[in-house]
C-alpha cells in the first residue's frame, strides 16, 4: 500500500470500536468521512479553548487571533486547490450552498428566457434542483447529458446537448453513486467553445485526488469539508475573480458590507462580500487542519491508495454470484465508491445485514433519483473507501456480503 | 456471528410474506387510492381499496420496497380486509405502538403483522414497516373517491 493505512488509523480513534459485536468497518465515506484527532484538536483546543472570538470586527487580541486563524484556513484551502488568490475562495455551508449561490447569483446574471443549462444524469440532487428552480423562474431549459452503457458521461451526447444557447454547464467531477471520474477538461472545452461557463461539483473529487482549479481552467468549483476529514457545516465555493466581481451576494447582513446608508449599501471586497453574518469560524479552522493533514500525506498518495483498494476489492465483488456493480467495471476509472445490488435482495436489507456484521455502508437512492431511474433500479447499496481503509476492510466487506447471501437463502427469496 | 441478531427482524413468516406478498397487484376499480413514498430511501407503495358500507371489501398494493416494507404491506392487507374503517384506523395506531417497542392492547387483531415487533430494535427500519400503514391511514381518512398524492403507476409492478 502506498499509504500505511494501519498506522493512519491511530489518528482516527472512532474507527477503533465494536458495533453489533464486530469490529467496525466504516465504508460510508462518500456520505461523510471520519475526522482525525488533529482536526478536532485544532477546532477545540486551537480555537475554542484559546482564541474564540468573532472575526474581522474586534480590536482586541482574541479577535485578532481568531481572524488570523480563520484567514489562514482560507489560504490553506487556496493553496490546496491551486487558486490564484484567496479572494476567489468563499466559505459556504457546503457544496449544496455553493451550488445554490451560483445558481441564484450567477444564474440571475447569465440566464435569459430560452437559454439552456446543461447537467447530466449522474448528478446529485444538489446539482439538479438549484438549476431546476433557476430554469423555472427564468423560463430557461434544463438539459441532461446521457451516459454510456458502463456509466460514463456520453461525450458524443455532451457535444449535442451543449449548444450556442447554453450558458451554464454543471457537472460532478466524480459521481457519488458510480464513482466514475468525469473528463472535466473535455466538458469544459465544449462549454467554453459555446461561451458557457462550467461549474464543477467537486464534493467527491477534492477529498480523493489532486485538484488544481487553474490547471482545470473551470469557472466555478464547489466542495464540502466533511467529506475530506473536516467538520460538517463548512464548504467552499471557488470562482474566477471576473465572475465573482460581477455577481451580487445571495445573503445580506453584517460582515459583508462596506458602507450602510438608510436606503442603500455597498459591499466589501472579495471574498467577504459573499459571507454575510458570523461565519463558521471553527468549521473553517477545522477544514484548514484537514487540508494540512491531507497535504502531509500527499493527495497523489491518497489517490494511489484508493486505486489499490478498488483494484483489490472490485474483482472480488464481481466474482460474487448475483452481485451487480453499477458503473465502470474497470478499477482505473473508479474512485473508492462502489455501488452494487444483490439479486433478489433489497439494498436496505443488505445494509442492515452488513451492519450486523460491523460493516457500515449506505443504501438508498443516494440523493440521485434521476440516476436511479436511468439505471432502472429503485435503490442500491454503496460501499465507499477512504485513506484509512485497508485490504482487511475490503475482505470484511466481501465476507459480510457472502454471509448476507447465506442468511437470506442464497438470494433465492 | 452477529448476523444471528437478524433473526429477530427477519423471521420466516416475514420472509414468506416478502417473497410471496398477499393482495399484491392492481384493482380494476377502487374507491380509495394513494401513492406514498419514503423519501429517505425511495421506497414507494401504491395502495387501492374498495370501501363499501364503511367496510374494507377489497385491498391491493404494489410498488417498490425492501423485504420489511413488502412483508408489512402484505400483512397489513391480510389484517384489514373485511374490517370496519374505524377498526382499521385503530389498528394503524396499534401497529405504530408495536414497532416502537410498546405493547398494544389488541395484539391479536394485527394477525401476522404482530410478528414485526422485532423492528423496534432496528430504529433505522421502523419507517420501512410503517409505510403501508401510513398509506392505509391516509387512503381511509383523505382518499375517498380521489387520488390524493401523485398518481398510480400501473406499469410499475
Amino acid at each position: 500500500m502506498s499509504l500505511d493505512a494501519a498506522t493512519l488509523r491511530k489518528d482516527f480513534p472512532i474507527l477503533d470500536q465494536v458495533v453489533n459485536d464486530e469490529a467496525l468497518v466504516y465504508l460510508d465515506n462518500a456520505a461523510t468521512t471520519q475526522k482525525p484527532t488533529a482536526v478536532m484538536d485544532e477546532m477545540v483546543n486551537g480555537y475554542y479553548y484559546k482564541n474564540n472570538a468573532n472575526v474581522h470586527r474586534g480590536v482586541h487580541t482574541l479577535a485578532e487571533r481568531a481572524t488570523v486563524q480563520f484567514e489562514a484556513a482560507r489560504e490553506k484551502v487556496r493553496r490546496f486547490i491551486g487558486a490564484k488568490e484567496t479572494a476567489e475562495v468563499l466559505f459556504t455551508r457546503g457544496t449544496t450552498t455553493s451550488l445554490n449561490w451560483i445558481a441564484r447569483s450567477y444564474g440571475e446574471l447569465a440566464i435569459q428566457e430560452g437559454d439552456e443549462i446543461v447537467i447530466s444524469y449522474m448528478e446529485h440532487h444538489s446539482n439538479i434542483i438549484p438549476w431546476q428552480q433557476l430554469a423555472k423562474s427564468k423560463k430557461a431549459v434544463l438539459k441532461y447529458i446521457g451516459l454510456t452503457a458502463d456509466g460514463q458521461l456520453d461525450l458524443a451526447d455532451a457535444e449535442k446537448q451543449i449548444t450556442a444557447k447554453t450558458k451554464i454547464v454543471s457537472i460532478a467531477h466524480v459521481s457519488n453513486v458510480l464513482g466514475v471520474i468525469n473528463p472535466i477538461e473535455k466538458i469544459r472545452d465544449l462549454a467554453h467553445a459555446q461561451g458557457a461557463v462550467i461549474v464543477v461539483d467537486g464534493a467527491q473529487s477534492v477529498p480523493h485526488m489532486p485538484v488544481d482549479v487553474v490547471a482545470l481552467d473551470v469557472d466555478f468549483y464547489c466542495f464540502s469539508g466533511h467529506k475530506m476529514l473536516g467538520p460538517t457545516g463548512i464548504g467552499v465555493l471557488y470562482g474566477k475573480r471576473a465572475h465573482l466581481e460581477q455577481m451580487e451576494p445571495v445573503e445580506f447582513g453584517g460582515e459583508m458590507i462596506d458602507f450602510v446608508n438608510l436606503q442603500d449599501s455597498t459591499w466589501k471586497e472579495l471574498p467577504w462580500k459573499f459571507e454575510a453574518g458570523t461565519p463558521n469560524i471553527a468549521g473553517a479552522i477545522g477544514l484548514g487542519a484537514a487540508v494540512d493533514y491531507l497535504e502531509k500525506l500527499g493527495m497523489d498518495q491518497v489517490e494511489a491508495h484508493e486505486q489499490e483498494l478498488v483494484a483489490y476489492v472490485l474483482p472480488k465483488l464481481l466474482a460474487i454470484e448475483g452481485l451487480t456493480v453499477y458503473g465502470p467495471q474497470d478499477p482505473s476509472l473508479h474512485t473508492g465508491v462502489i455501488t452494487f445490488n444483490l439479486d433478489g435482495l433489497h439494498p436496505h436489507d443488505v445494509a442492515t445485514a452488513l451492519d450486523m456484521e460491523g460493516v457500515a455502508v449506505r443504501a438508498g437512492h443516494h440523493c440521485a433519483q434521476p440516476l436511479m431511474k436511468y439505471l432502472d433500479v429503485s435503490a442500491t447499496a454503496r460501499a465507499s473507501f477512504y485513506l484509512y481503509n485497508t485490504k482487511e476492510d475490503a475482505d470484511r466487506l466481501v465476507e459480510a456480503i457472502l454471509a448476507t447471501k447465506e442468511f437470506f437463502g442464497h438470494g433465492a427469496f | 456471528m452477529a448476523l444471528s441478531r437478524l433473526d429477530n427482524l427477519y423471521r420466516q413468516v416475514i420472509l414468506d410474506h416478502s417473497s410471496h406478498p398477499h393482495h399484491h397487484g392492481i384493482l380494476d376499480a377502487s374507491t380509495n387510492q394513494i401513492e406514498l413514498n419514503n423519501p429517505a430511501c425511495g421506497d414507494v407503495i401504491q395502495l387501492q381499496l374498495i370501501v363499501e358500507d364503511d367496510m374494507i371489501k377489497d385491498i391491493k398494493f404494489s410498488g417498490n420496497g425492501c423485504s420489511i416494507s413488502t412483508a408489512s404491506a402484505s400483512m397489513m392487507t391480510d389484517a384489514v380486509i373485511g374490517k370496519k374503517v374505524a377498526d382499521a384506523l385503530e389498528m394503524v395506531q396499534e401497529f405504530s405502538l408495536l414497532v416502537q417497542g410498546e405493547e398494544p392492547k389488541n395484539l391479536d387483531d394485527l394477525g401476522d403483522a404482530a410478528m414485526l415487533s422485532g423492528v423496534a430494535k432496528f430504529p433505522a427500519r421502523i419507517k420501512c414497516a410503517t409505510l403501508s400503514w401510513k398509506a392505509l391511514n391516509r387512503a381511509l381518512t383523505e382518499g375517498k373517491q380521489t387520488t390524493v398524492d401523485g398518481h398510480l403507476h400501473r406499469d410499475e409492478e
